[in-house]
C-alpha cells in the first residue's frame, strides 16, 4: 500500500481521462432491481465503479442512491423483506450470489456512514479490532498498522497522545475520520461513503474531502451526497438518480456542464430536489 | 383573555392534584421506612450477624437466614442470568423480526407478572415432590424462575436501544454477527444489562412465597443446599406471626436488613444507569 501524497482538493474531473476508455470496471451493476417488501426502490440500474476513481451518486431524497450503495456490500441482508435482483459483479465475481460470504465481501467493500459510528471502545481498539479479525500480527506490527491507518485518515497527530481514550470522546469530524481509519484498517478494495459529511461542519467536511481525494490512489470509491458542490469537487464520475432510476451517468465535468437529460439539468441547477 | 384565565386555573388545579397525589404516596412510604428503622434499629446488634435463630425466649441472631438468603439469591442469579441474557440476545439480535420473538416476549411478560406463589407451587411439584424433601436447590431454582423474565426483558430492551447504525458499522468491517454482539452490542448495552441483573437480585431477595414451598426453613446452621435452608423473608414471615416478643424483634431487624440490601442494590443500579447515559 503506497502512502498517497498530500494534494489539495481541486475539481478532479480536469485530470480524468476524456473518455471511458482505459478504465477498468471494479464493480459493475447490471439490470439491478431492489425491493423493500413489494416496493420497487431501484429500477433497472446499470452503472460501474471504475478502478481508483471516485463515483458520486446524487439525486433528491428517496431516489435510491443510499439503497444502491447498500447493495454493493449487501448491507441490506441484515434486514428481512429486502432483496435485490440483477447482477452486481466485483472483479467478475457475482456478489449477489447466495453463496457469497458476506463477511469477506464486507471486508473488501468498506463503508463509512452518515453519522459517525465509533465502537464503544478505545481509539486504539477501534482500529486494532478490525485488523485482528483477519490478520495475526505481533504487538509492534499491530501498533504500526494502527498508526499507519490513523495517518491515512489524517487523524494520527490529533490522537497519538490519547490512544486509550474512548472513541466516543472525539469530536464529530474526528469520529468520522476514525471511522475511515477503521475502514482502511481491514484493507478493503472499495470504500462506500454514505453522505459522510452531512453531520459535519465545513472544516471537517473539507478534511474528509481531501482524504477521499488521497484515498482514491489505493481504493475505488463511491460516495452518496446531497451536496452537489461536493460531488463536483471530489468525484471523477457522477450518477444522477431520480425516483429509483439512474437518469444519467458520466464524467463529472460532463454531468455538471452539459447534462444530456432535462431532469439532471433541473436538479443540478437547483430547480427541484 | 377569559379563555386564557380558564386554562390557567385548570393548569393550577392539575398541578395541585399532582402534588397532592405525590405527597399522599410518599407519606406512606416514609411512614413505612420510619417504622421499619425505629423498630429494626433497636434490635440491630452484632449478635444478629453472628448467632443462629433462637428458640423462643432465648437470645440469638439471624446468621443462618442471612447466609441462606445470600447463597440462594446468588445461585438464582447465577442460573437465571445466562438464560435471560441468551434469550434476550436471541430476541433482540437474531430473531428480532421473527414470529417466535413476539410469542416469547408475550409469554415472558406473563411470567414477569406471574404471582410468585404460583412459581413456588410449580417448583414444589417438579422438584420438591420428585426429590421427596425440601431443599435449598429448589429454593434457588424457584428464585431463578423469577430472575429469568426480568433479565430477558432488560437485555432485550437494552440491546434494542443500541442503534442499528452501530450494527451496520460492525458488519461493514466484515465482523460476523456473533462477534458483533459480543464485542460491540454487549459493550454498548453493558451498563443497562448489569442494572437489570442487579434489579432482579433486589427483586428476589425479598421474595417469600416461592421459598415457603421449596427451601422451607431451618432453625440451624446449614450449608447443605440439599436440605431445607433458612432465608430472611421466610424467617421474618414466621417470626412476625409468632406471639413471642424477641422473635418479633428479630423479624423487624431482618426486615430492616433486607430493605437496606435492596436499597444498596438499587443505588448501585442507579449509578450504573447514570454512567450509561454519560458514556
Amino acid at each position: 500500500m503506497s502512502v498517497a501524497s498530500f494534494t489539495t482538493p481541486t475539481p478532479t474531473a480536469a485530470g480524468s481521462p476524456a473518455s471511458a476508455e482505459g478504465l477498468t470496471d471494479k464493480v459493475s451493476v447490471r439490470d439491478l432491481d431492489f425491493f423493500y417488501g413489494d416496493n420497487r426502490a431501484l429500477k433497472n440500474i446499470n452503472v460501474s465503479l471504475y478502478l481508483n476513481k471516485v463515483t458520486a451518486f446524487i439525486g433528491p431524497s428517496g431516489c435510491g442512491k443510499s439503497t444502491l450503495l447498500r447493495v454493493l456490500n449487501r448491507m441490506y441482508d441484515l434486514y428481512p423483506n429486502q432483496r435485490a435482483a440483477g447482477y452486481v459483479t466485483m472483479d467478475s465475481t457475482d456478489i449477489l450470489s447466495p453463496s457469497q460470504d458476506l463477511n469477506l465481501l464486507r471486508a473488501k467493500v468498506g463503508m463509512v456512514f452518515q453519522k459517525p459510528t465509533p465502537f464503544p471502545m478505545t481509539i486504539y481498539e477501534n482500529i486494532a479490532f478490525g485488523i485482528r479479525l483477519y490478520e495475526r500480527l505481533s504487538k509492534s506490527e499491530l501498533d504500526d498498522r494502527v498508526k499507519h491507518c490513523l495517518e491515512r485518515a489524517a487523524l494520527w497527530d490529533e490522537v497519538k497522545d490519547k490512544m486509550n481514550a474512548n472513541g466516543l470522546s472525539l469530536s464529530g469530524g474526528q469520529q468520522q475520520r476514525l471511522c475511515i481509519a477503521r475502514t482502511v484498517a481491514v484493507q478493503p478494495e472499495v470504500i462506500l461513503f454514505d453522505e459522510p459529511c452531512s453531520a459535519l461542519d465545513p472544516i471537517s467536511t473539507a478534511k474528509i474531502e481531501e482524504l477521499i481525494d488521497e484515498l482514491k490512489e489505493d481504493y475505488t470509491i463511491a460516495i452518496v451526497t446531497h451536496n452537489m458542490q461536493q460531488a463536483a469537487r471530489v468525484s471523477d464520475f457522477t450518477a444522477f438518480m431520480y425516483l429509483g432510476e439512474l437518469v444519467e451517468f458520466g464524467e463529472t465535468t460532463t454531468i455538471f456542464t452539459s447534462p444530456s437529460d432535462r431532469r439532471t439539468q433541473d436538479y443540478i441547477t437547483g430547480r427541484f430536489g | 383573555m377569559a379563555l386564557y384565565d380558564t386554562r390557567r386555573r385548570r393548569n393550577q388545579l392539575a398541578i395541585g392534584l399532582a402534588i397532592a397525589a405525590t405527597v399522599f404516596g410518599l407519606t406512606w412510604l416514609v411512614l413505612i421506612l420510619a417504622v421499619l428503622l425505629w423498630e429494626g434499629f433497636s434490635g440491630l446488634t452484632l449478635a444478629v450477624f453472628t448467632e443462629m435463630t433462637p428458640p423462643p425466649g432465648s437470645a440469638g441472631g439471624l446468621l443462618n437466614p442471612i447466609m441462606g438468603s445470600l447463597v440462594m439469591t446468588f445461585i438464582a442469579v447465577l442460573i437465571g442470568t445466562p438464560l435471560g441474557i441468551l434469550a434476550g440476545t436471541y430476541m433482540a439480535e437474531y430473531g428480532r423480526y421473527d414470529k417466535l420473538t413476539t410469542v416469547v416476549r408475550f409469554i415472558n411478560d406473563i411470567l414477569l407478572s406471574a404471582p410468585s406463589i404460583v412459581i413456588g407451587l410449580f417448583i414444589y411439584e417438579v422438584m420438591v415432590v420428585q426429590m421427596g424433601h425440601f431443599s435449598g436447590w429448589a429454593g434457588a431454582v424457584a428464585l431463578a424462575v423469577i430472575v429469568v423474565p426480568v433479565v430477558v426483558r432488560t437485555t432485550e430492551d437494552m440491546l434494542t436501544l443500541v442503534p442499528d447504525t452501530l450494527r451496520e458499522a460492525a458488519a461493514s468491517i466484515g465482523l460476523p454477527r456473533s462477534l458483533m454482539i459480543q464485542k460491540v452490542a454487549y459493550r454498548a448495552a453493558r451498563a443497562g444489562m448489569v442494572t437489570g441483573v442487579l434489579l432482579a437480585g433486589a427483586r428476589i431477595s425479598g421474595e417469600t412465597a416461592p421459598l415457603l414451598f421449596t427451601a422451607l426453613n431451618n432453625q440451624f446452621w446449614s450449608t447443605d443446599m440439599n436440605a431445607p435452608v433458612a432465608s430472611l423473608p421466610v424467617v421474618i414471615f414466621q417470626f412476625a406471626l409468632s406471639p413471642y416478643d424477641d422473635w418479633q424483634q428479630l423479624a423487624w431487624t431482618g426486615a430492616l436488613i433486607i430493605t437496606m440490601a435492596v436499597l444498596a442494590l438499587s443505588i448501585i443500579a442507579r449509578i450504573l444507569a447514570a454512567q450509561r447515559k454519560t458514556s
